[in-house]
């Protein structure tokens, strides 16, 4: 079975051979999966800061660079230069992550990283995706080859078990009165077993790209319920979407829950990302509770 | 270059960054006179150079240079770091016509410069990458990563200028060449000051990244 890094791997390789301005920028992690004899491919050794400095300066020079590393060295380490080389030279870039908020939780802190998509958040024009399945990985990821903007992808050792359509804002999975469910990525399948266990009658969207916001698609959806009662379920930070939610439906009395990993600890806990999932009740007893006393009445 | 004195009294209420400006003034005045391939009409020509300006305090010098060469207009000099003006104390690649990179947040440039060094080489272009670095700005720990990965990758059409006023924390000791000939790269050491021997040494030929320490007078 393919997995969302192998689906990324796959597509950039295919991506080398065919598009002369594809390049790739690594700092040892999975360098080996692309061809060093190419000059288009560069590993800059345990460097993230200048990763990211490269990729800028191929950029300025007409490349598409294609940035890669785990999480944590991908976005936080080099925050600056992301702010910096790429956002304010105005240029685009790829970048792209694995490892998640914790896919590998025997590692520690050190390689955990829930506040990635909030920090990208942070910079104007990056579209964020935030696939669930690996088969969703390729499309978004080839159209993010073609074109000049700034694409972030978090790829995640968690899947759920079916793809579902890509690149057209928000999917309606499943129809509802009582409210509205918003489950990004990997989240969804623990989703809609919660929502199915509670026999809660909401609507449940999903969505691989988060941003943009698909703000037209969510309005949409709270406009066929009886209630606007929306809960946003987040593989990462709680609550990074949140100020869409409100800038969204500003105009409509609205309830908002915003549900992800926690922020309030710094949990030091080894163990599984099962473990994880339900410190942050983002297992799916976690989230039926949540279902079950937001939609109450 | 006798015209840069009046350029630069164009721009007044940079009184914190005038010494840094003035310290790059004779570096910045050979590069665009005499090294450079490039021109207004070919800022962005694939083949150019490239400059980079890393080290983006005091650009009233390269503002200067810049207007003297005529990639801007002369008249934008008198309103510098007003609201409508192009041109702040850190220089944008967005607003002003001729410069290669945004900077101001020290240690960027060089592993930019780098980058844009791999891009010239895999474009085929006949284009080389020159960099401006700060002496103090070497204390940026993302400066030695791109010194080191420099050599590494090959980077000969790479030129880094170090401006060298010993404004550096700590300093350097065993001199700022040392720290780039060790990791590889061709190094010289001229006069910051000395036209001549600036452009000898940036025109010397160099089959690996190369450093120029430009030393100049140390700042107040």
């Amino acid at each position: 079975m393919t997995t969302m890094r192998q689906a990324f791997v796959r597509t950039v390789n295919d991506g080398i051979a065919t598009d002369q301005r594809i390049a790739v920028v690594t700092a040892v992690i999975s360098s080996n999966e692309f061809p060093q004899e190419n000059e288009r491919v560069v590993d800059v050794g345990i460097r993230e800061q200048t990763m990211v400095g490269v990729a800028s300066g191929l950029a300025l020079a007409g490349l598409r660079p294609v940035v890669h590393s785990y999480a944590p060295f991908l976005v936080e380490r080099p925050y600056e230069q992301i702010k910096l080389d790429i956002g304010h030279q105005d240029v685009g870039a790829v970048f792209v992550s694995i490892g998640a908020s914790y896919d590998d939780p025997v590692w520690g802190r050190t390689h955990q990283s829930p506040g990635d998509v909030a920090l990208f958040d942070t910079l104007p024009g990056w579209t964020v995706h935030v696939p669930g399945h690996p088969d969703e990985v390729t499309p978004l990821l080839e159209q993010a080859l073609k074109d000049d903007d700034r694409v972030y992808m978090r790829l995640s050792l968690h899947e759920n078990t079916q793809a579902h359509p890509v690149g057209r804002g928000f999917t309606t999975l499943r129809h509802g009165k009582r409210g509205v469910v918003l489950a990004v990525g990997p989240m969804l399948d623990r989703v809609l077993k919660a929502v199915e266990s509670e026999n809660a009658d909401v609507t449940v969207l999903y969505a691989a790209t988060v941003r943009p916001f698909d703000s037209d698609g969510l309005r949409k959806a709270v406009r066929d319920t009886d209630h606007v009662d929306v809960m946003v379920v987040e593989p990462y930070l709680e609550g990074t979407s949140s100020h869409l939610v409100s800038e969204t439906l500003q105009h409509i009395p609205h309830r908002l829950r915003s549900i992800g990993v926690k922020r309030h600890a710094e949990l030091r806990n080894y163990g599984t990302a099962e473990d994880h999932d339900a410190a942050h009740d983002l297992d799916v007893v976690g989230l039926g509770s949540a279902v079950r006393s937001f939609f109450r009445g | 270059m006798q015209r840069i004195p009046e350029l630069f009294a164009r721009m007044t209420g940079d009184e914190k960054h005038e010494w840094a400006a003035a310290s790059t003034i004779d570096v910045l005045w050979v590069l665009y006179d005499k090294v450079l391939n490039v021109t207004p009409d070919t800022a962005d020509d694939p083949d150019r150079d490239r400059f980079l300006l890393s080290k983006g305090h005091g650009p009233m010098a390269y503002y200067a240079v810049l207007a003297e060469k005529g990639f801007i207009e002369e008249s934008t000099l008198d309103n510098w770091t007003s609201w409508d003006s192009p041109l702040g104390q850190h220089p944008d690649r967005v607003l002003v016509n001729g410069v290669e990179i945004s900077s101001g947040s020290l240690g960027h440039g060089l592993p930019i410069a780098v980058g844009t060094a791999i891009g010239q080489r895999i474009s085929g272009s006949r284009g080389r990458t020159f960099v401006l670095v700060g002496d103090g700005e070497l204390d940026e720990g993302s400066n030695h990563e791109a010194i080191a990965v420099a050599s590494r990758l090959g980077v000969a059409n790479l030129t880094a200028v170090v401006v060298d006023n010993r404004s550096a924390m700590y300093g350097w000791p065993g001199g700022i060449a040392r720290r780039f000939a060790v990791e590889g790269w061709q190094t010289a050491e001229v006069d910051g000051r000395d036209h001549e021997a600036l452009l000898a040494a940036l025109t010397a030929p160099h089959d690996r990244p190369y450093a120029v320490v430009a030393e100049v007078e140390k700042s107040c």
